[in-house]
């Protein structure tokens, strides 16, 4: 022991006159640190109300609530209540939340006496803390999600032009696992689905590697899902909840490779629809998606189902309409023939109203669904329209899909900015054409999915915008005819709408085509059905007034599909067919 | 040292002879042992048996991580140790990352690594408080646990909380630095290094203290591997062995530091050993915040959180923590949970084997500064 260590304790005094370091609330207040976990801060308006930031906490401190927002496509209306009685300040579900409307405040301190208002949904009940900018934000390098797609291989331009093979690959294992484990599985996807499929379920199978508990799942809601997974509009991947901070999931494609490793030959024994017939009767008009897809739930209700389609093959539009490079053949026979197998009767090239009355079809079911499409082009209503070099995308496609040559020629304008327009366009490439799209409205006002529009372009079709046609006037050469257009003004509506094509008088150009392909629009032929049935169905802008079940207004008829529904695309003819059975079945069984 | 230990048990007394008394010591305890008892046998003031209880701080975790998905443990696992919840962190990490074969990337190792040594000085510091104050100079305890707040501080601004940090997951770290952080950080080691002079002169130059200390719980060369003795506990016996120079992870290779020792294996001596460990803390921190990279990713991406698998496997993970070797022992099997996690801390041997020996024969009043000496917390003895 020396005398230094006797002495040195005594040191302890240096330090007796120096400040505390920690301080009291509520006098003095330390803010915490910048990215410190406090309360939370939802910007509501962003959150859409997947519930992930529920999945993800571990200490149950969240529940989805109602609020007074609504439910729409793309949202739930839900909205996340904290139960700080529970939340251990971890913000996993700030790191999980897809929207990016999640953060935490810097506020650590919140004292009541109310135990009651130590759980609130942040952004709708008040606290003092939402102007906080400090507060724990997710870093953008740091990312549970994975926001990026699985590549998809696809023909070369080159490729794809040379034939009319299909441009998309399909996914290969690799590819569907990874974009299968980007799912969220929040649901949003079911609602915006015209057909309600069980997304993140089938996906789910996908990931687990059990396809056929996906093709199952697909079957539930959708029997044409080799056909949906290829051309589909696939709305779902617009509101899908990843496509906040990143690209959609790619739910269509991975529909697709569900049903693309399971041959067709197994359909049957993995679905086991067992169809036991209950004696009862049920016609349908049109063996497009629409009334295909009536037949299949029809028919595993124990229905006799006649089908009867004015062409030679079913598919309707889907057929004689989508091209090849999109759907092939056999993957719509995929389809088709699952549905016909079921013991479906089929009565090919049978036109109702010519070869027969649809009043005996009528007279002898129990009931009758209707889904004839659209089918009639609409005219340019321009003088000289009536030119025969003036076809409509309809028949050019209705050729092509019946192994017929259009002969478009050399140098072909399409007029028209939808889907059939990009497809007339398309088809027109790969029979050698120069292709030019005439559109009287600006490219982002185009209704082609815009993926068509950028593969049209790929393709080198040609897009002229603001391009409204005058008239038409043959040429000198009589394979060839002369449009006359002029340039257009956007004019603003006035009304806060999309703003109008004026023509521009003063800006006229001409130019002479082999072909000019009209694609504006189609409607539906009426004309099987007596006036008097036509009366009784109520027609609006064109369309067949239904209610969810497809019911009309005459008991036993039943419609949907192109001439009911508004989107007309094809996995709304499929809901509309799948409701339509349901509906059929309860007024068949609340008859008897 | 050639000390040797008596293996053999504890002769039981004859309590009715009226010759003993028996106390509970615990489950508070001056100092910060922290929630664990001793139910002592005295003859007179000195101690003739003790045996060892726990389970005051029982939460079941490692059954709890059974049940959770592997994003879901590693904002739970920081409670496994409360004073040091950052080594739970990283050896969670780390074997999930083994069994899921993911690589690190370089920015997060540093990043890890100056978080772990910010935390072992932080866990010295309190524990030097702790054991100040079992000696009966709660000043110091003060001053400590002040400077551990600074830390405290730094971690506040590194991972958005000062205890749980939640801020080493599973693929690498959460967020990079924010910036300033290597200024302030090397203001907080100048005052911390102050403040070790001064423990220096006040404690280890304090008769009392080494009255007290010198001699007590004094650990045998023999008793160190038989009973698993790790860290300073091992480090102070004369055994130049610590996990970071054996087997050594993250970025200690890239480090200067040497494996400090010594020879009497008494409380003082493993006092000795943990001070020279902190200043050895903050040359490490000094190093790291010279040469680490500033800019890069500090996140590997993992597969999707929500409905992550691993395939099935084994994995023993372990890292010098201030107490000694501390390990995750996981067992994956291929599903969204792990099938079995078993923790290895090294408070449950130097608290419940190697205390119910070393502290027969002391005194009772030195029984609080032998708890100490050992730094044992008891909330990972009970996982
Ligand atoms: C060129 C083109 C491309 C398209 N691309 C897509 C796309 O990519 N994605 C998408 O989702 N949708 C697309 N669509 C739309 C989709 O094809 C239709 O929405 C869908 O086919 C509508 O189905 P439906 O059953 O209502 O009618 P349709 O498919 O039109 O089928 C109606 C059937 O009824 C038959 N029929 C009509 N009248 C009678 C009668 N009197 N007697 C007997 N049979 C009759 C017709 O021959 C036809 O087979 C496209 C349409 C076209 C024209
Ligand atoms: S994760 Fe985000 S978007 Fe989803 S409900 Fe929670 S706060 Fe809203
Ligand atoms: S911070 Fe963690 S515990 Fe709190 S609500 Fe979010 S996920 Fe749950």
């Amino acid at each position: 022991m020396k005398l230094k260590d006797v002495i040195s304790p005594f040191y302890v005094w240096q330090r007796a006159f120096e400040k505390p370091y920690t301080n009291t609330k509520p006098i003095d207040t330390r803010p915490g640190a910048d990215a410190y976990r406090g309360f939370h801060v939802n910007d509501i308006d962003k959150c859409v109300g997947c519930s992930s930031c529920q999945t993800i906490c571990q200490n149950h401190a969240i529940d989805m609530v109602t609020t007074d927002k609504n439910s729409m496509p793309g949202d739930s209306g839900l909205r996340p209540r904290f139960d700080y009685g529970r939340c251990c300040w971890c913000a996993l579900c700030v790191d999980i939340c897809p929207s990016g409307s999640l953060h935490m405040s810097n506020e650590y301190a919140w004292v009541s006496d109310d135990p009651d208002s130590f759980r609130f949904t942040p952004g709708v009940d008040e606290k003092p803390w939402y102007q906080h900018e400090q507060g724990y934000h997710r870093d953008p390098n740091y990312n549970l999600l994975k926001l990026e797609r699985a590549e998809m291989d696809m023909l070369s331009t080159e490729e794809g032009l040379k034939s009319f093979d299909e441009v998309v690959s399909g996914y290969n294992h690799e590819q569907a696992i990874a974009e299968a484990d980007r799912c969220i599985e929040c649901n949003i996807c079911i609602a915006t689905c015209p057909a309600h499929m069980d997304i993140p379920d089938y996906i789910k199978a996908i990931r687990e590697q059990d396809l056929e508990e996906g093709l199952r799942i697909l079957y539930k809601t959708n029997p044409f899902s080799a056909t949906c997974g290829r051309i589909c509009t696939h709305r779902c991947e617009d509101d899908c909840t990843i496509s906040h901070l990143g690209k959609p999931l790619a739910i269509r494609w991975l529909k697709r490779y569900i049903i693309d490793q399971i041959p067709a030959e197994n359909f049957a024994r993995i679905l086991q629809d067992s169809c036991e017939e209950n004696g009862k009767k049920v016609a349908i008009v049109g063996a497009g998606p629409g009334g295909m897809s009536a037949a299949y739930y029809l028919r595993k209700q124990g229905y006799r189902v006649s089908v009867y389609e004015a062409n030679k093959r079913a598919g309707g539009m889907l057929r004689y309409g989508v091209p090849t490079y999109r759907l092939p053949d056999d993957q719509l026979d995929k389809d088709i023939d699952y549905i016909i197998s079921l013991g479906v009767t089929m009565h090919y090239e049978t036109k109702v109203g010519i070869d027969i009355e649809f009043n005996t079809i009528l007279d002898n079911n129990d009931a009758v669904f209707l889904s004839t499409g659209l089918n009639v082009p609409s005219n340019l209503r321009i003088t000289g329209e009536e030119h025969p070099r003036v076809v409509s995308g309809l028949q050019v496609l209705f050729d092509t899909a019946s192994g017929n040559n259009p002969n478009v020629g050399q140098k072909v304008a399409v007029i028209g900015g939808g889907n059939v327009a990009m497809d007339a366009a398309r088809v027109s490439r790969r029979f050698g054409a120069d292709v030019t799209v005439l559109y009287r409205r600006r490219l982002e006002d185009m209704p082609a999915d815009p993926e068509e529009i950028k593969e049209a372009t790929e393709e080198h079709c040609h897009f002229v915008t603001q391009a409204i046609p005058v008239k038409i006037v043959p040429a000198d050469n009589p394979n060839q005819a002369i449009i006359h257009w002029g340039e257009a003004e956007m004019v603003d509506d006035g009304k806060g709408g999309r703003p109008r094509p004026i023509l521009q008088d003063d800006k006229m150009h001409t130019e002479t085509y082999d072909t000019i392909i009209s694609a504006i629009g189609q409607s539906g032929d009426y004309s099987f059905l007596s006036e008097s049935i036509r009366n009784d169905l109520s027609l609006k802008w064109h369309k067949f007034e239904v209610d969810d079940r497809q019911r009309t207004r005459i008991g036993n008829i039943f419609i949907g599909g192109d001439v009911a529904n508004e989107v007309a695309d094809a996995v709304s003819a499929i809901a509309d067919g799948h409701n339509a059975a349901i509906g059929i079945h309860q007024y068949i069984s609340e008859k008897v | 040292m050639n000390l040797t230990h008596d293996f053999s048990p504890t002769p039981e007394v004859d309590l009715a002879s009226g010759k003993y008394v028996k106390i509970w010591h615990g489950p508070q305890h001056p100092g910060i042992t922290g929630n664990m008892s001793l139910e002592l046998t005295l003859c007179g003031d000195e101690i003739v048996n003790c045996k060892t209880h726990v389970g005051y701080l029982h939460r079941g975790f490692e059954k709890l991580m059974e049940r959770r998905t592997y994003i879901q443990n590693f904002p739970l696992v920081c409670r496994i140790a409360v004073p040091e919840p950052t080594f739970n962190e990283y050896l969670y990490s780390a074997g999930i990352e083994d069994l899921a074969g993911i690589e690190v990337p370089e920015l997060a190792k540093w990043l890890r690594c100056l978080n772990l040594e910010l935390m072992r000085l932080g866990s010295f510091l309190m524990w030097l408080g702790g054991a100040s104050g079992a000696f009966g100079m709660s000043t110091v305890y003060q001053w400590t646990v002040t400077h551990r707040d600074y830390i405290l501080d730094l971690f506040e601004e590194m991972t958005g909380a000062r205890i749980y940090h939640m801020y080493i997951s599973p693929g690498g770290v959460r967020a990079p630095l924010p910036d300033g952080f290597k200024d302030r950080c090397l203001m907080v080691m100048k005052k911390v290094e102050k403040l070790l002079y001064e423990v220096e002169t006040t404690v280890l130059n304090n008769a009392v203290f080494k009255k007290r200390a010198i001699g007590l719980g004094v650990i045998s060369s023999d008793m160190v591997d038989a009973y698993g003795v790790t860290g300073p506990n091992q480090r102070a016996a004369g055994y130049a062995r610590d996990t970071r120079k054996d087997s050594p992870y993250l970025v200690y290779e890239q480090l200067d530091f040497d494996v400090i020792t010594a020879t009497g294996s008494d409380a003082f001596d493993r006092t000795i050993v943990r001070y020279q460990e902190m200043h050895q803390c903050v040359s490490l921190i000094r190093q790291m915040l010279d040469r680490m990279p500033t800019d890069g990713a500090f996140h590997t991406p993992t597969p999707n959180v929500l409905h992550w698998k691993i395939p099935a496997g084994e994995t023993y993970v372990k890292a010098e923590c201030t107490r000694g070797e501390y390990g995750y022992y996981i067992e994956t099997d291929g599903s969204e949970y792990v099938r079995r996690v078993h923790i290895r801390g090294p408070s449950y041997t130097h608290a419940i084997a190697v205390m119910e020996k070393l502290v027969i024969g002391a005194n009772i009043a030195d029984v609080a500064g032998l708890m100490v000496s050992l730094h044992t917390y008891p909330p990972e003895i009970e996982r």
